[in-house]
């Protein structure tokens, strides 16, 4: 192969995937332009948030109490060389609530309701329902997919909560129960640390974006995918690693923007 | 051909392709009013990308696709969702939503687009399952029926509207012969009973013949597929089209090449040099 076939094979390389990119955010905006008719779908979006925030609570509350047992212990740790051990209650809760709540959130939801989505979709493509809908003049955007970027973006943060709220409760198990920190400075230090908007607020709007993000991901993956096995098998696939990446890589730009001044 | 009043759905000069491979070549065809027109060819012939133009699925590269009197066009969105909330169409297995029942499938239009009492759908849904014989599988889910029996729901599904036009695409394919008599019938005492029209997209001569009114066949070319026979099925059958004759009778010599056009047999399984070695 020559020098000139791998520059045109590595220019068509770059132009699919900016192409794809493309497709994903005219998607977006068509979803968005139908926000007035989605709203109105009240009982779909309902059941939707229900569904997908079902499918990931019982993965995010065993996650959840899980990376609050090792903070607990870690934060422990680091916290007795200085022999500040009765802040471990803030050090747990800052770390759930700015960057590991949604965060960590946002991986096991793409990992779990993305792929879910994506498979839903792209097999209703495949077996033609799509086209049926189409066909008999409802909009499959208002109708199946609108309802569920909004379940995804409403989901998330309730998940997020839920996921630091019992890792909270783990680093207390840790802390409190097992190390003996002492209770009163546990929970007055975490209370008086906290701050509401900067902390709490921000760690929710970083859930509600990472939600919209992996659930257009996800339902772009199904929508645009090959409607063949090999081709949901691929979709799917690449929910989990493009709706990651973008979980991990947005979080640096809204953590540099919320609390890096900048 | 002129457009008539009396056609439901017409095409002008249509060309329609997949990037550089044409599929339909400058088709002009319309669909009587109240009839049944059968579209036959042969598989892969472009028959369904015909219905999927005749639904506005897809748009031509050239050409004009009227429904109604209205040109069909993506573009204009609400123009073509009016359309087609006039036609029903019949996709080849049926399309059912499999997290429905078969009762919510056949709501499903009628709870889309008409703010009617939940009584009434319900009497509407169980008119509809009962002219194609399954009222009985209301409550079934769509994995709980036979291939047949779905494409019957779809159909119910199709007609919950009341379409003017009923697009069929290969109603018949995979059928017991049971279905497809079953089938071919339904098609014929709907489209009679509702006062719509018909286009039934298939590969299958006989059950065809028994209900169309008429018949236009499509022959595969270098160039896109093109129409090559339009009338009654009396008139296609006196024919003495090569190509007709041999599609209608599914005879092996013709103008159609049982072979995909390969290399030469003797060459591909290497015969010369070893002939000539023993």
């Amino acid at each position: 192969m020559s020098v000139a076939d791998r520059l045109a094979m590595l220019g068509q390389w770059a132009l699919d995937r900016l192409s794809a990119l493309g497709s994903f955010v005219l998607l977006f905006f068509a979803l968005l332009s139908r926000m007035g008719p989605v709203l109105r779908r009240g009982r779909l979006i309902a059941a939707q948030t229900h569904f997908l925030g079902n499918h990931s609570l019982a993965i995010i509350l065993v996650s959840g109490l899980f990376v609050g047992l090792v903070l607990g212990l870690q934060g422990y740790y680091t916290l007795r060389r200085y022999g500040s051990e009765e802040a471990l209650g803030l050090l747990v809760a800052l770390s759930l609530v700015r960057e590991l709540g949604p965060v960590v959130t946002a991986l096991l939801f793409a990992g779990r309701a993305g792929t879910a989505l994506t498979a839903e979709i792209g097999l209703m493509k495949a077996g033609e329902q799509l086209s049926a809908m189409e066909a008999m003049a409802v909009d499959p955007l208002s109708r199946v997919l609108g309802p569920r970027l909004i379940g995804g973006a409403l989901a998330m943060p309730i998940l997020a909560i839920l996921f630091s709220a019992v890792g909270v409760f783990g680093g207390w198990l840790i802390g409190v129960g097992m190390i003996g920190v002492d209770p009163g400075a546990f929970w007055s230090q975490m209370s008086e640390g906290l701050d509401f908007w900067d902390d709490l607020v921000n760690g929710i709007v970083k859930s509600v974006v990472f939600g919209l993000v992996v659930t257009q991901v996800a339902l772009y993956m199904g929508y645009a995918c090959k409607p063949t096995p090999e081709g949901v098998s691929r979709a799917t696939t690449l929910t989990v690693v493009v709706g990651s990446l973008s979980v991990l890589g947005l979080d640096f730009i809204l953590t540099a923007l919320m609390f890096g001044g900048l | 051909m002129n457009s008539a009043p009396s056609a439901v759905l017409s095409f002008q000069e249509v060309t329609f392709g997949y990037g550089a491979t044409v599929v339909i070549d400058r088709l002009t065809l319309e669909v009587p009013r109240g009839q049944v027109l059968a579209i036959m060819g042969g598989s892969g012939v472009g028959k369904t990308t015909l219905l999927r133009l005749m639904a506005g699925l897809v748009t031509p590269q050239s050409g004009r696709v009227e429904a109604f009197g209205q040109a069909l066009s993506v573009k204009d969105r609400q123009a073509l969702y009016a359309a087609r909330r006039r036609m029903g169409l019949l996709f080849q297995f049926g399309a059912l939503f499999t997290d429905l029942s078969c009762f919510e499938n056949v709501a499903f239009p009628l709870r889309e687009h008409c703010a009617l009492p939940e009584s009434m759908i319900r009497d509407l849904v169980l008119l509809k399952l009962e002219s194609v014989g399954l009222r009985g599988a209301a409550a079934l889910m769509p994995s709980q029926i036979s291939g047949g029996m779905a494409r019957r729901v779809a159909l119910a599904r199709a007609i919950a509207l009341d379409p003017e036009l009923i697009l069929y695409d290969e109603p018949f394919a995979g059928l017991d012969p049971i279905s497809l008599g079953v089938t071919a019938r339904l098609i014929r005492r709907l489209n009679d009973a509702l006062g719509a029209s018909s286009v039934v997209v298939t590969h299958d001569v006989a059950e065809t013949f028994l209900i169309a009114d008429q018949v236009a066949v499509l022959a595969p070319t270098p160039t896109g597929a093109r129409l090559v026979a339009m009338g009654t099925p009396a008139a296609l059958q006196a024919s003495d089209d090569p190509y007709l004759r041999q599609f209608l009778k599914g005879e092996e010599q013709g103008p159609v090449a049982f072979h995909y056009p390969a290399t030469d047999i003797a060459q591909a399984f290497c015969l010369g040099e070893t002939h000539r070695g023993h």
